[in-house]
């Protein structure tokens, strides 16, 4: 599905180069539930939107479910990211003019499916992530949590292959989280393959692969195996902090 | 272009961002408006006072003769100088002239049909005369060239005289008398663009024999042949020159021979007027860069505030040229409409001022014997022109968007996204 060959990422500002992502090598499968982790600056983010292709890196190769993502035109990146990806935000990034309905209908629009269909089937997922009976009210009259389901149930409409939630429970507080988090389990149970970014042990936790950054580069992988193993390593760094 | 569902986005957006679109449409609109009363306003302006001054043909020109004031080649000053048909037969075939009639006045005519009589003054005339003075016939004919040559009774009453003496009764074929001697009326006639019709024509041979003139002309009426007031001068002076020459004067002596050209009037007059159009046209340019500034300003600021939905839009499969498109339509909707919206209101607040300007021309004329003086008629502006500086609003405001909307587009959609 996703793999990663040595990819190089530099940000230029001015004349200060700061090189964040120093040779990536990743392989993530379908169906995968797979977080990302590392401290603040290690990379985390930027990897992501690579991996999005909201962003395009210097050096190496991305292959995105078979076909190389490099250099593409904006036009094609829209396609492949209408078709393939659906995106979750720590911000949310709904349109603020728009109602939780329309919000969530918006990527069917840029499929071409009319607004009478796009608008039901918007309903539907409302209805899966438990918000139809706010269908009709804008973001700044819902909480995060229930923002943060609008953004899925957006994120979902277009049936991707793949999901990419970048810190989606940075902004809310732990219940919340946890309903977010289920949600995105069920996602992943439905086949669909799962990254997220998160700098929080417990929620990478409930995922099946945890990729550990350091300075721009992978320090470790743990497997789902491997969890017990890390949330002893989690306890350790606990005590030593 | 025509896809329903992306105007329904459009129309979407526009709802629920009305300040927004309403401050767009607005700068345009108000452009549109006040181009529209200033350009009306200069051609209400220019029109009610050329009106004014077409009264005659505007390029004509009339002799008079006098005494000499300087002594010319050994002969006394205070000399009279009489012009005679003679002068007609070589002002009609000098070069640049149009149209020559020579004038012999009758001094205190009693004008009298059966039991009505009125003074009047009776002006013995060539054919050309009506074409000089612009003179309007009501009914029948003027002086014509066999009047001329057969030195025919006719003559054409001024519409007062035919009020005063027929008052609505049949006149064409009927008798006049003119200090007692019976001419038949052949036409009756208004003043180009003048108040009162007390003149009567007569032809001026007819005039000459009857009232003893013998071939005796008083002045000459003439429409030259001239555009600028450089040809204007240039027949004057060929026409004082020979004329000078035949009667023995000196050329310069205004005294001895006298001289108007209106159209060196005109020319001077419509020389203001064209300074004030191009006033007017600075002024509207002045405006309408006004207007192009502020929808522009407004654009990029539109599209900055819209740089985080961009991102959205694109990160869940926007391609930048429906990004663009969109913003792009929604431009050019709103300045469209708003543009439109400021014509009709110029538009309606130019025609409801015309309305009031016609309604106190007609209240002046009543009292004028049908002629209203007014400084200010027709206030509109040519339609071609307002929907052109309409469009250039409408191109400005797109290509004001147009510009950061595809910035905004091209940029990665993570860079749109952190923009807040």
């Amino acid at each position: 599905m996703i793999s990663l060959n040595n990819v190089h990422k530099s940000y230029v500002t001015g004349t200060n180069s700061l090189h964040v992502l120093k040779g990536i090598d990743l392989e993530i499968n379908a169906g995968e539930f797979v977080s990302i982790m590392g401290s603040s600056g290690s990379g985390k983010s930027t990897l992501l939107n690579i991996l999005g292709i909201l962003d395009n890196y210097d050096e190496g190769s991305y292959y995105l479910n078979g076909s190389l993502v490099k250099d593409m035109s904006e036009k094609k990146a829209a396609k492949l990211r209408n078709d393939l990806v659906g995106f979750v935000f720590q911000s949310f990034n709904l349109i603020s003019f728009k109602n939780a309905m329309e919000n969530v209908a918006l990527p069917l629009y840029y499929q071409g499916v009319n607004r009478k269909r796009r608008n039901k089937i918007a309903l539907e997922y409302l209805e899966k992530v438990g918000l139809l009976d706010w269908a009709t009210h804008l973001p700044n009259e819902m909480s995060g949590g229930q923002k943060q389901r609008v953004a899925i149930a957006r994120s979902l409409i277009s049936q991707p292959k793949i999901i990419f939630a970048d810190e989606p429970t940075g902004a809310l507080d732990t219940s919340t989280s946890y309903e977010v988090m289920d949600i995105l389990k069920e996602i992943n149970d439905d086949g669909i393959t799962v990254i997220l970014v998160t700098h929080e042990h417990d929620i990478a936790a409930m995922t099946q692969k945890i990729v550990r950054l350091k300075d721009g580069r992978i320090d470790e992988i743990i497997k789902n195996g491997d969890l017990k193993h890390f949330q002893h390593q989690y306890a350790k760094e606990l005590e030593t902090a | 272009m025509f896809d329903i569902d992306k105007w329904q986005e459009i129309f979407a957006t526009i709802k629920k961002n009305k300040m927004r679109t309403f401050l767009t449409g607005f700068s345009v609109a108000w452009g549109i408006f006040m181009l529209m009363i200033l350009l009306g306003a200069g051609n209400g302006l220019s029109n009610g006072v050329s009106e004014n001054f077409m009264r005659d043909a505007v390029n004509a020109m009339w002799l008079w003769s006098g005494r000499t004031s300087i002594p010319y080649q050994g002969m006394q000053e205070n000399r009279e100088i009489r012009f005679t048909n003679a002068d007609y037969d070589i002002l009609k075939d000098l070069e640049g002239i149009e149209h020559t009639s020579g004038r012999y006045y009758i001094g205190g005519n009693l004008f009298s049909y059966g039991s009505e009589y009125g003074e009047y003054t009776a002006i013995t005339c060539h054919p050309d005369l009506k074409d000089v003075e612009s003179i309007e016939i009501v009914d029948g004919r003027f002086v014509n060239q066999v009047d001329i040559d057969q030195t025919r009774k006719s003559v054409v009453l001024g519409k007062d005289i035919y009020d005063a003496l027929f008052d609505g009764k049949e006149a064409i074929g009927e008798y006049v008398r003119v200090n007692n001697i019976p001419f038949k009326v052949v036409g009756i006639c208004k003043e180009g663009g003048g108040t009162r019709h007390r003149n009567a024509y007569i032809p001026v041979t007819t005039g000459q024999k009857v009232f003893n003139g013998s071939n005796r002309l008083h002045n000459f009426a003439l429409t030259i042949n001239a555009e600028t007031i450089e040809e204007s001068q240039a027949i004057e002076n060929r026409v004082r020159e020979r004329l000078a020459r035949k009667h023995k004067f000196d050329a310069t002596d205004e005294s001895a021979m006298g001289s108007y050209s209106k159209l060196e009037d005109v020319i001077q007059t419509m020389k203001i007027f064209q300074a004030i159009d191009i006033f007017i046209w600075i002024i509207g340019i002045g405006t309408l860069i006004a207007g192009v500034v502020g929808v522009s300003n407004i654009m990029l600021i539109v599209v900055k505030e819209r740089t985080k939905e961009i991102g959205i839009r694109k990160a869940i499969g926007a391609s930048p040229s429906s990004v663009i498109g969109l913003i792009l339509l929604e431009a050019v909707m709103i300045t469209t409409i708003a543009g439109y919206i400021g014509l009709v209101l110029g538009t309606g607040l130019m025609e409801g001022l015309n309305f009031i300007v016609e309604k106190q021309f007609e209240a002046s004329a009543a009292t004028n014997g049908g002629n209203g003086e007014t400084l200010f008629r027709n206030p509109t502006v040519d339609l071609g022109i307002a929907m052109s500086a309409t469009l250039l609003l409408v191109v400005a405001g797109a290509i004001a968007g147009y510009i950061p909307a595809k910035r905004a587009a091209k940029i990665k959609p993570i860079e749109a996204l952190r923009d807040e």
